[in-house]
C-alpha cells in the first residue's frame, strides 16, 4: 500500500507537467479550433532559451519567470504573424501548419544548440530531500512541482472568470463575431491566448528538463503525446479535463511501469505505446471525453 | 471521358515517363545513384498514397512512416523467417498494412478530421517503441536489425547481378525499375480509383461531408476506404524500401518520416497526382542539399518546417496548383480553341 501510495505521489508530479501541457493544448483549441501539434517543440525551445539565459549567469529562479515571459511574447507573435492566416480555414491546413511548426522548431532546436549533451539545470532547482508522510516519502521536486502547477492552476482560473480580460477571452472563443460586435479586440484575444498557452508549455519543458536530465532537443516529445492523451481523455475542451486528464496519465503510467517488474512485459519502454492506446480508446468509447460535449451538428 | 481528364492522364504518364527517363540518365555509372531512384520510387509511392487519403478525401494522416514501417517488417519477417520469396511479400505487405490502417482508422474516422489527426500523429510516435518491445521479440527482433543480405529469397541476395528477360542487371538497377514499375502501375491503380464513383465519393467528402451524407455517401465508409487504400500503398513502398536496403531497423523508418511524408504530400499539392514527383523529389534531395548550407544536424528539419508553413501560407495547391494556376491562361486559350 505504502509502495502504491508512493507510486501515485511520483505520478502526480509527472502528470502535472503533463496537465500543464494539455492545458496549453486546451486553451489554443478553444479559442481557435486548433490542436497545436508544436506545443511540445514551442516548450523545447523555450527551455533552451532558459538555458542560454542560465548560460550567460543567469540565476535558475531568475531565468524562469524571465523564459515565461519571452515564450509569451513568442507564443503572440506566433500567432500575430503565422497562425491567424489558417483560422476558421479548414482543419487540415491549420494541421499542416502547426505541423509545419513542429518540424520547424525541432529543427532550429537542434540546429542552434547542437544535438550535444547539457546538464540543465545547472544545481537541482528543488532541494533533493524528501519529506516522510507515514511510511510515504515525498521528494521535495515533486512537491515543489506539484506546487507550482496548482498556483499557475488558481492563476489562470482567476484570470479567466474573475477580470474583464478573462470575460473577453471568453466571449471571443465562445462567439467571435458577437465579441467583435461589442468591441472586443478578438484577434488580440486569440493571440492572448496562444502567449498563455506557450508560458504554460515554458513551465513544462522547464519541469520536464529539472525532473529527467539532461538536456534534449527530443525531451518534449514524448511529453506532447501523453498531453495530448491527456486532453483527448479530458474533452479536448476542457481545461478541467486536460488537468484531470493529464494527473490520471501520469500516475497510470507511474503505477504501469512500477507494477511491471511484476509481469515483465517491458513497459517501461512502452509509455508512448500506452498514451497512443489511451487516445484510440477514448475515441472508441467516448469520443468527446471525460468532460468535453458531445458536437451535434444542425442540418 | 472529358477531353480534359484525357489530357491531364496524357500529362501524368508523360510526367512519370520524363520521371523515368531522367532517373535513368541522372545515377548514370555510379551505384549508389541506383539506390537513391529507387528510394525517390518508395517515396513516390508513399507520398501517392497520402495523397489519396489527405488531398483527395481531406483527412489527414500523420502516421504514413508508421504504416511503411508495418510494410517494411512483413517483408523482412517473410523473407528472413519464412523464406517467402520477396516479391510474394510485397502485396502481403499491402494487406497487413492496410489493415494496419483499417484498425487505427475505425475508432478515428467517425469523428472529425482532427481526431484521425490525432491518432495517426500518436501512431506514428509509438511505432518506434513498439518495433523495440521486448515481448514482439519473436516477431520483430525488439529493434535489432532483421539482415535479408545474402538472403536467396531476395532478388540477386542483395548484390548479385539479377537475370530477368534474357538481360543481366545490376542488383542496384534491378531494384530500380523493380520500384518504378510498381508505381507506375500504382500511379495508373490511383487515377482509376479516383476518376470513378469511389474517387467522386472520396471528393465529395472533402469538400462537405454534410453534402455527402445528404447525396447518400456514406461517410464513414468511404473515409476508412481511403484510409486502408493509403495505409497499403504506403505499406508496399515500406516493402521495396526494405528490399532496396536488403534490412530493416527500426531507425530506418523514424518517427518524423511520417511528417517528411507530410511535407511531401504538401510541396506535391494536395490532389494532384503528378506533383507527387516534386514531393517525392523534395523530400528525397533536401538532405543533400542542406548539407550545403551547414552540417549542423537540425538544418533539414528546419528548411522542410519552413517550406512547409510557406506552402501552407503562400502556396496552398502545392507546386503542381501554383504552375496549373500560371499555366491555366494557356491552357484555357488552347482548350476553348479545340472545341470551337
Amino acid at each position: 500500500m505504502t509502495e502504491f501510495l508512493q507510486q501515485v505521489v511520483a505520478g502526480l508530479a509527472s502528470g502535472s507537467i503533463y496537465a500543464l501541457l494539455a492545458l496549453g493544448i486546451v486553451i489554443i483549441y478553444r479559442s481557435t479550433g486548433i490542436v497545436n501539434f508544436a506545443q511540445g517543440e514551442m516548450a523545447t525551445f523555450t527551455t533552451f532559451i532558459a538555458w542560454t539565459l542560465v548560460d550567460h549567469g543567469l540565476g535558475y529562479w531568475a531565468a524562469f519567470p524571465l523564459t515565461l515571459l519571452i515564450a509569451f511574447a513568442g507564443g503572440i507573435a506566433l500567432e500575430r504573424t503565422i497562425v491567424r492566416r489558417v483560422e476558421g480555414g479548414p482543419v487540415i491546413t491549420a494541421v499542416i501548419l502547426t505541423i509545419g511548426l513542429f518540424i520547424l522548431l525541432g529543427g532550429l532546436s537542434n540546429w542552434i544548440w547542437k544535438a550535444e549533451v547539457r546538464s540543465f539545470p545547472p544545481d537541482r532547482p528543488f532541494p533533493t530531500s524528501a519529506w516522510d508522510l507515514g511510511g510515504v516519502a515525498i521528494s521535495k521536486q515533486d512537491a515543489g512541482i506539484l506546487a507550482i502547477t496548482v498556483v499557475l492552476v488558481v492563476a489562470l482560473w482567476a484570470l479567466f472568470q474573475l477580470t474583464k480580460l478573462g470575460l473577453a477571452l471568453r466571449a471571443s472563443a465562445l462567439n467571435p463575431t458577437a465579441s467583435r460586435l461589442v468591441g472586443i479586440r478578438v484577434g488580440w484575444m486569440l493571440a492572448l491566448g496562444w502567449g498563455l498557452a506557450a508560458a504554460l508549455g515554458a513551465v513544462a519543458g522547464l519541469f520536464t528538463a529539472a525532473a529527467s536530465p539532461p538536456l534534449d532537443p527530443n525531451m518534449m516529445r514524448p511529453v506532447l503525446i501523453y498531453a495530448l492523451a491527456a486532453a483527448v481523455l479530458g474533452g479536448l475542451e476542457s481545461p478541467v479535463g486536460a488537468i484531470i486528464g493529464g494527473l490520471a496519465i501520469g500516475v497510470l503510467l507511474n503505477l504501469v511501469v512500477t507494477y511491471d517488474t511484476h509481469i515483465h512485459l517491458d513497459l517501461d519502454r512502452m509509455r508512448i505505446p500506452i498514451a497512443f492506446l489511451m487516445i484510440l480508446i477514448v475515441l472508441l468509447v467516448r469520443p468527446s471525453g471525460l468532460l468535453g460535449r458531445s458536437v451535434v451538428r444542425r442540418v | 471521358m472529358s477531353r480534359l481528364t484525357t489530357v491531364r492522364a496524357a500529362v501524368t504518364a508523360v510526367a512519370l515517363l520524363a520521371g523515368i527517363v531522367l532517373m535513368y540518365f541522372a545515377p548514370h555509372a555510379d551505384r549508389i545513384g541506383y539506390i537513391k531512384g529507387a528510394q525517390l520510387g518508395t517515396y513516390f509511392i508513399a507520398i501517392l498514397g497520402l495523397n489519396i487519403v489527405t488531398g483527395y478525401t481531406g483527412q489527414i494522416s500523420l502516421g504514413h512512416g508508421a504504416f511503411m514501417a508495418i510494410g517494411g517488417y512483413t517483408t523482412a519477417i517473410l523473407v528472413s523467417e519464412h523464406g517467402v520469396r520477396d516479391l510474394w511479400t510485397i502485396p502481403i505487405a499491402a494487406l497487413v498494412a492496410g489493415l494496419a490502417g483499417f484498425i487505427v482508422g475505425v475508432p478515428a474516422l467517425r469523428l472529425s478530421g482532427l481526431y484521425l489527426a490525432l491518432a495517426t500523429f500518436g501512431l506514428a510516435l509509438a511505432m518506434p517503441a513498439i518495433l523495440s518491445w521486448d515481448k514482439l521479440d519473436a516477431v520483430t527482433k525488439s529493434g535489432h536489425e532483421i539482415q535479408l543480405f545474402n538472403s536467396p529469397h531476395l532478388i540477386g541476395k542483395g548484390f548479385e547481378d539479377v537475370h530477368f528477360l534474357g538481360r543481366t542487371l545490376p542488383f542496384n538497377h534491378a531494384v530500380y525499375y523493380l520500384t518504378w514499375g510498381i508505381a507506375l502501375v500504382l500511379l495508373v491503380v490511383a487515377w482509376l480509383i479516383l476518376r470513378g464513383a469511389p474517387g467522386r465519393a472520396f471528393r465529395a467528402v472533402r469538400d462537405s461531408e454534410l453534402a455527402a451524407t445528404s447525396s447518400g455517401v456514406h461517410v464513414a465508409t468511404y473515409k476508412t476506404l481511403a484510409f486502408a487504400i493509403s495505409a497499403a500503398y504506403a505499406g508496399i513502398a515500406g516493402s521495396l524500401f526494405v528490399i532496396a536496403l536488403a534490412f530493416a531497423d527500426p531507425q530506418s523508418f523514424p518517427a518524423t518520416l511520417s511528417l517528411t511524408l507530410l511535407v511531401g504530400a504538401a510541396v506535391a499539392g494536395l490532389g494532384s497526382l503528378w506533383g507527387v514527383l516534386a514531393g517525392a523529389a523534395f523530400v528525397q534531395f533536401l538532405p543533400d542539399f542542406a548539407v550545403h548550407i551547414s552540417k549542423a544536424q537540425g538544418v533539414p528539419d528546419t528548411v522542410y518546417g519552413a517550406a512547409l508553413i510557406l506552402i501552407v501560407l503562400l502556396l496552398p495547391t502545392g507546386v503542381a496548383g501554383g504552375l496549373r494556376r500560371a499555366l491555366s491562361p494557356l491552357t484555357t486559350r488552347l482548350y476553348t480553341r479545340s472545341q470551337s
